[in-house]
Formats: C-alpha cells, structure tokens, sequence
C-alpha cells in the first residue's frame, strides 16, 4: 500500500532503559506499532519490513536520551497526537514518545546538527572538574582513542565541541535516580565523522589534566537539532514542521531543552 | 521483613558489562507484586543466560500462573555472564530476580527449570552468589527450598546433593499444590522447620525429597538399592499430568524482552506428549500420553498472544507438531486470519512426510519461506528401524522432490551419530541420502541451484527410553565416522558442494551422557568442575570437556563406566524409584526390538501396546477432530 504520510517522532530513553541498544529499541518499536494498531507501511521484497527509520546517531548503550529521533511511513493518514500517545502507552515505560509531527519538506537528518549532553559525575571533585574543563576549552586539539567497529580510531575530540561547562546543583534529570551531590558537565557538541561521543570528551579531559571520575559517570542527551547561532544550543528540529503545519505558529525553541516534557 | 531492591547497587556495575539490558527487568507483560501482600513466594530461575531464558515456555506458565494465585508471588532469574559475576562477587551483590531486583535468598522457593543436564553448573553459580549453601545438608531455617523440575529432573541423581526437593513432569498444577503445602505451614507457624515442610511435600506423593532416600551399593559400583530412609515417605514418586490442556490455555500475557532472545515469537503448545515411540527421544517416553489443545482455543491463544505482545512470529510448538488431528485446519485457519499482516507462522518438529509440505506452503503465505526442516535421525533404513523412525528412503526422497518442486531451495535435514548398534556404514549412508536428496532437487526444481544441509547431533542415552540400558559411543568412535562422512562428502564433486554439514565433535555428549544416566556420586565431580571455574557448559566457548575429565579423574569416578557401559537387564538403575509411568518390562521388550530392528506403532492409531502409562498415571489420549474450524476474527 502506498504511503500516506510521513511522521517524525521525538522519543526518551530513561532510567534502567538507557540499557537498550539499538538494535533493541528498534526492535521494542516495531512490536510497539504492532500492538498500537499503527497503520505502518512496509518495505516490498523478499522479507517485507516496517518502514520505521532511525534519524541521526543513537545514544550509546547505557546513555540515557530525552532527544531521539525516528520517521515512520503510514498507509493511512494518522492524528500526530493520537498516534503520539497510542505509541507511548505500547512501549514498556523508560520508552516514551515525547512528541509527533507530520513530516513536511527537507530531511530531519539534516537538521540534527549538533546535540546538547549532560555527564552526571558522582562523587567527582569539583574543583578538579573546573580545571580539567578550562584545560581542555584551552587547547587546540584533544587527540583520544576510541575502539570502534573498525578498530582503533584516533581523533580529535575538541573542534567538535562547540561549549563546555561545570554546572551548579544536585538535582536530578528526569532520567536517573540520583540524589547524592555530583559535578555535571554540560556541553553541546557539533556532529561530525567520528562523531565525539560523551565519553571521548572525557577521555580529553583524562588526558588534558588527569582527571578521571571516581565511578561510571550517568550521562544524558538533552536536546539534539539544527545549531541556534544566538544561543549556542541546539533548536528544535521539528520547528519547520511545526511553523507549516499549524500555518506559521511556532513553538518556543529553549521549551524543548533539558527533557522536561 | 521488608526486602529491599538490590538495583541501585547493581545499576552501579551495568555499565561495565556486556547486554546491561538483559538484568534490568521491566518486559512487557512482567509482574511486580508487593512483597508484604503475598505469603509464599518463588524465585524460578531458567539456569542459562537470559536469552536463552527468558523464551522458555516452562518458566513463564508457572510465572503466569503462580502470580495469578492471590498472596502468592513469582519473580523470575537467570544465569548471569562471568563478567557480571565477577563484579558481583567483587562488590557483594548477590543473584537478584530481573522484576524487582529482590535477592533470591529471601524467596520461599528457588525453582529451576532443567531442560538439559548441562545447567547444573549455573545452578551453582547461582546458589552460591545468593548466598544458599551448596549442599541441601547445610541449609537452614532461613534458606529457601531448592527444587528442580523440567526433563533432567526425571533423573535428579547427580544433582540430590544441592536440591531439597525435584518435580516430575507437567508443573501446573503441582506448583499450586506445592504453594498451599507451603502457605498452610507457614500459617501454623512454620511447625518443624523446613525438615517437616521437606516431609509434608514427600507425604504427598508428588514430590521427591532426595534426602528421605538411602542410596546402597554392590561392591562393583552399581546400585544395589534405593529406599526411603523414614516412615510415610512413598517408594516411588510419580510424575504430574495435566489432563485438559484447553483449562490450562498458558501463557496469556507472553513475556516480550527488550534484549535480543534466541526465539523472537509467541509460542503455542498445541499438544503435549508424543506415542510415535522413537526410542532415543526422552521427552516423547516421559511426557505420554498425547494430550491435545483443541483448534479454537489454539485459535483464542495466537489471537490474544499477538495482541498482547506485537510478536510477528507465531509458533505453534509441540514434540511434533503435524500430527496434530487438525493441523490443517489449524494451518489454514491462522493463515486466513492473517493474510497480509506481515504476521508468519512456523512449526518446528516436522517429520518427513508429503502432507507437510502442503502446511509449509500454507504457513508461508503471509511471511517468508525460508527452509524446510526434515529429521530421519538415521542414517541407513537399518538405523532408523532400531530408533523406531518409521521413515523410508522412498518417503524422503518423495517429500524433498515435492518441496523442491514447489520452490522451496533449502532442505534441512537432522541425523544422530552414536546411536546403537550403528556401525560406519550407517553413518556413510547420511551422505548418500543426502545425494539422492539433490539429485532428486535437480530433477523437480530444474536448477541446480538447490541445497540440502545436514545437521548431526552426537547420540545421548536417557533415563527412562528403551536405551537407558544402551551404551553410549565413544567420543572417538563418533568423531571418526564423522570424519569418514566429511570426506565422503568432499570427495563427491557432482554434489558435495551443495549439501552443507554441521556437526560437533563427539566430547560434550560424554559429559552431558555421565550428567544424564549418572548417581549420587557424579555430584562431587559437578561441585568440582564448578569450583575449577566451569559455567555455561552448553555453549561451546565455556565448556571444557578437559576439566570434567579431571575432576572425574581426581574424584576417582570412572566416566566410561556411566557412558560407554551397557547395563544389564536387573540393575539397579539410579532412577528406578522415580516413576514416569513406563513399565519397566516393556521398556526391556522395546530395548530387545530395537536390537533385532522390530518397529512399533503409534498408540493413536493402532492398538494399545502396553507401555504403562496411562494405567498407571490415570491419564489417557486425548485427541480431535473436534470438526470445528477457526472463524476470521471480527475487527473491534
């Protein structure tokens, strides 16, 4: 059957569920859609599949995300809301759909130019944390290391960081369960080819000023979209589609960051 | 007492382990009830590593059916990888349930589902990272009762030691059983300790308690008799038969993981029990007699199944699954329903019959058509005879043409190497069946672009089948006629390359053959290989046949004696006292025709031949028609 519409949803992977991968929320995905009665299109061919894409780079296994993307096509056309909230009641909670659009002109993938990160650092020292920051922000370049499915790969992990920060407060996100105080870091990194992950920009800190997390750091994708110049902070990505379908409303763009939804 | 969660100290060790996901818990269709609400509770672990766990059928009917029970609660476990262990060890956490992360210890009940002997090292791991002591002998008041169920337990021997309890057979209804036992003990107080709650099981009947049984020897070794050491303890302990599987329409709320499980499907038992008496297969002798579920309530279960776990596999499960009396209909009734959603069907355990076909090209409407899997187990016509596969050379070159000739490209066929009296020639004859097999490919299909892989299993001998007496091939017998196939089988090159073999070598089945027919006294060679570190013994990077044979060697126990020895007609053997309804003379009498190549029929459609069963358990065949038929389902 042909497609009737294309929607793009934006969804959170929170608390114990940041332990998916990929390859399992794709899978969580697709039986969500099953259940939820969605009028999903499939692929032709040999072995038809539901033509659910996956837009931008995922969050890391044990990373937790309030900004992930996908597209799904539809045969029929659907409620952006209604379908919203049927997807989010068939996924297993820790799964949540935070928002649907239609899908309008231009690639999502394109927008997606940069992501803002939170590294939560239990029982780090802040002082260290500061230094080790100014560090970094100081140098040229961080050349780190990182196994990836091709090997060894080195690279540079600091011109992709368009900001980097120690933030004050304890407070949790609305992913992790953790109230002991903690250095958080915040950054918002462009996406480039290796793309630097949460853990390369701590490595360069590890090898800029030797500071190290006592234990494994919780870390949290905020936000991911086309670069605000103004802000320095990603915006959000579904606002064209939004200002076209609602005739040239717009939503607030800082609304979106931090995961509050 | 409140039971705390162990998550947030496991949580800290997740990132460094490989598939987190898998200890997390929260899959859909899971149960979380309040510890203070319910009285008895049950831990039932699946002994491999959650995808392999986490799909079997066992452990989520009694999940399901314990957690509907009021006051009563179930949370499940699974082996945990060494890498996960190692941290456990190391930070003292100890094995957790994937629900609520509660310790495994504070449970009433550790249940663990033994489909293969080769979990019982994981049963270790797992009692001592819970903090039970090994041995039944040392556990105390706090500790909860170890009980084994699943196929291996029909012969629980090796393992009496580090169990207070084993289940024989059907588990539904004895587990509400055991629960009330448990509930109305600890109501009074819990009178006696566990040594009388461990009585109250025994006195039932249904339930073996290994330390209520003495255990004698001859001075050769063999037994010489088992007998229950304390009065109101029965001889013998009966295994469990439901009797209406359409009352017991489990699971209906299947578990659907976010980690990756080797079957990715909602599975339906259509029935239960198999009489076609192939006499190597223990489940076919121990599960009698046929018990079907009837074409509606199959129906009702795949359409509520699906709904409730978005799965787009249905698989219709059973020892062998075609000769269901309305497999036809079954097949096409599903597949009208769900034409065109992308929703496929499969049937694993298929015989080699033409009618099959007709069922695979009807399964295969709505999804893929991938391979047809056949299984003659043996080699030569001679073979097959022994085993009582009644399947001719004919009726498989037939049903293969047939196959091909309807587009199907890819045949799968499974043998056994190390069965009895089976000399080289037998096994040289997979691969001459395995020729005509393509050549009659060729023939039907016009191409040659057919294939044929034969998949080979090293022979076992199992407690209670007619070869519980037989002994096992030797590890270098196996390996070198399956070598002597191999070559065959490259030398050929009008069809070599077009049939795949797949086998293994011959070691592991000596140690799961030592497991499967061995007594008491193999116990101290698993506690050994398990202190030396052995884990996961099913998965061929983790076993080490080397450090079985060492610890055996160190306990001084002679494993050619429990493997390669054929028993004579009186001994003792060490699961005469445990009963799965067989007689035992006619088990003799099937061991004596197999030797002199004599078949038996199939009890459903011939007369009764007295294997004992149904007289002895109070059970009989259950099967259709019902001539009702699967009516589209109407959309809400």
């Amino acid at each position: 059957m042909p497609v009737a519409q294309r929607l793009r949803v934006r969804y959170a992977k929170r608390g114990r569920l940041r332990f998916t991968s990929h390859r399992d929320i794709s899978r969580a995905v697709e039986r969500a859609v099953r259940r939820a009665d969605v009028p999903v299109a499939f692929s032709a061919g040999f072995s038809p599949h539901p033509r659910i894409s996956y837009v931008g780079a995922a969050a890391p296994t044990g990373v937790a995300s309030e900004a992930e993307y996908l597209e799904i096509s539809v045969t029929r056309r659907c409620d952006p809301e209604l379908l919203r909230a049927a997807l989010d009641t068939s996924l297993p909670p820790g799964l949540d759909v935070l928002a649907v659009v239609e899908a309008t002109e231009g690639s999502l993938a394109d927008r997606l130019e940069c992501s803002a990160w939170e590294i939560r650092l239990p029982k780090a020292d802040s002082a260290l944390a500061v230094a080790a920051v100014e560090g970094f922000n100081a140098a040229e370049r961080v050349d780190v290391e990182r196994l990836t499915k091709k090997g060894l790969r080195r690279f540079d992990a600091r011109e992709a960081v368009l900001s980097l920060e120690v933030v004050e407060g304890t407070e949790t996100t609305a992913g992790q369960a953790s109230s002991q105080p903690c250095v958080i870091l915040r950054m918002v990194v462009r996406h480039a080819t290796p793309a630097v992950r949460p853990d390369d920009v701590l490595t360069g800190l590890r090898l800029v000023a030797g500071f190290a997390p006592p234990v494994p750091p919780e870390v949290t994708r905020l936000a991911q979209g086309p670069l605000d110049v103004g802000t320095g902070e990603p915006a959000d990505p579904f606002g064209l589609d939004r200002e076209v379908t609602r005739g040239g409303e717009t939503e607030p763009v800082g609304g979106h960051v931090g995961g509050d939804l | 007492m409140p039971v705390e969660s162990l998550f947030p100290r496991l949580e800290a060790l997740l990132p460094k382990v490989q598939k987190p996901i898998q200890y997390v818990g929260g899959e859909l269709n899971s149960t979380v009830k309040s510890w203070d609400e319910t009285t008895v509770r049950w831990a039932l672990m699946y002994p491999d590593a959650y995808e392999v766990g986490l799909p079997n059928q066992g452990v989520q009917i009694l999940y399901e059916i314990l957690n509907e029970m009021p006051e009563t609660l179930a949370e499940r476990t699974y082996a945990v990888w060494p890498d996960l262990e190692a941290l456990m060890r190391a930070e003292g956490v100890p094995q957790f349930t994937v629900d609520a992360h509660r310790p495994v210890r504070a449970f009433d009940v550790f249940g663990i589902s033994f489909s293969t002997e080769l979990g019982y090292t994981n049963m270790l791991t797992a009692l001592d990272l819970a903090g039970i002591p090994l041995e039944a002998a040392d556990r105390g008041e706090d500790d909860p009762i170890v009980l084994a169920g699943g196929h291996a337990a029909f012969n629980p021997e090796p393992i009496a030691d580090f169990l207070d309890a084993a289940v024989l057979g059907d588990g539904e209804q004895v587990a509400i059983a055991i629960t009330e036992v448990i509930r109305e003990w600890k109501a009074e107080g819990s009178p006696g300790g566990r040594d009388e709650l461990l009585m109250r099981l025994a006195e039932s009947g249904g339930v073996y308690v290994p330390k209520f049984y003495d255990v004698d020897y001859h001075a050769d070794g063999r037994i010489q008799r088992v007998a229950p050491n304390r009065s109101g303890v029965p001889w013998r302990v009966h295994k469990h038969t439901v009797m209406d599987l359409d009352e017991w329409p489990y699971p209906k709320k299947p578990l659907v993981p976010l980690a990756e499980t080797v079957h990715e499907r909602f599975s339906v038992e259509i029935f239960r029990g198999c009489t076609r008496g192939c006499r190597f297969c223990q489940a076919g002798m121990i599960t009698r007699p046929v018990r079907e579920r009837s074409i509606t309530t199959i129906g009702d279960m795949v359409d509520a199944g699906v709904r409730a776990s978005g799965f787009n596999e249905v698989g219709l499960l059973s020892l062998s699954s075609a000769d269901h009396s309305e497999i036809g209909e079954v097949a096409k009734g599903l597949a009208d329903r769900y034409e065109g959603t992308n929703t496929s069907l499969s049937l694993p355990s298929t015989r080699v019959d033409a009618f099959n076909i007709d069922l695979a090209n009807e399964f295969s409407r709505n999804g893929r058509r991938s391979g047809l899997t056949f299984a003659p187990e043996g080699g030569s016509e001679r073979m097959r005879k022994v085993i009582n596969k009644m399947v001719t050379e004919e009726d498989l070159i037939r049903t293969v043409s047939t196959a091909y000739s309807q587009g199907w490209r890819q045949v799968k066929l499974y043998f056994m190497c190390g069965l009895p009296t089976e000399e080289d020639v037998d096994v040289l004859g997979i691969a001459d069946l395995a020729r005509k097999v393509i050549k009659a490919g060729r023939e039907a299909s016009g191409s040659r672009d057919v294939r044929c892989t034969v998949s080979i299993g090293g022979f076992v001998p199992k407690p209670h089948t007619p070869f519980q007496w037989a002994a096992q091939a030797s590890h270098e017998v196996v390996d070198h006629r399956l070598k002597a196939l191999k070559d065959a089988l490259r030398g050929d090159k009008e069809y070599g390359r077009a049939i795949g073999l797949r086998y293994h070598d011959g070691k592991p089945s000596i140690v799961e053959g030592l497991l499967s027919r061995g007594d008491r006294r193999v116990g101290k060679v698993i506690r050994a290989v398990w202190e030396d570190g052995g884990r996961f013994d099913g998965w061929s990077e983790h076993f080490s046949y080397q450090r079985w044979m060492d610890a055996a060697a160190k306990a001084d126990l002679d494993v050619d004696w429990y493997t390669t020895r054929e028993r004579e007609e009186n001994e003792v053997l060490p699961w005469d006292h445990l009963d799965a309804g067989l007689d035992r003379e006619w088990l003799w009498q099937d061991w004596r025709d197999a030797v002199n190549d004599v078949e038996v029929e199939d009890c459903r459609w011939t007369p009764c031949y007295d294997c004992g069963v149904c007289p002895t358990m109070g059970t009989e065949i259950q099967i259709g028609p019902t001539g009702k038929k699967l009516l589209p389902l109407t959309v809400v």
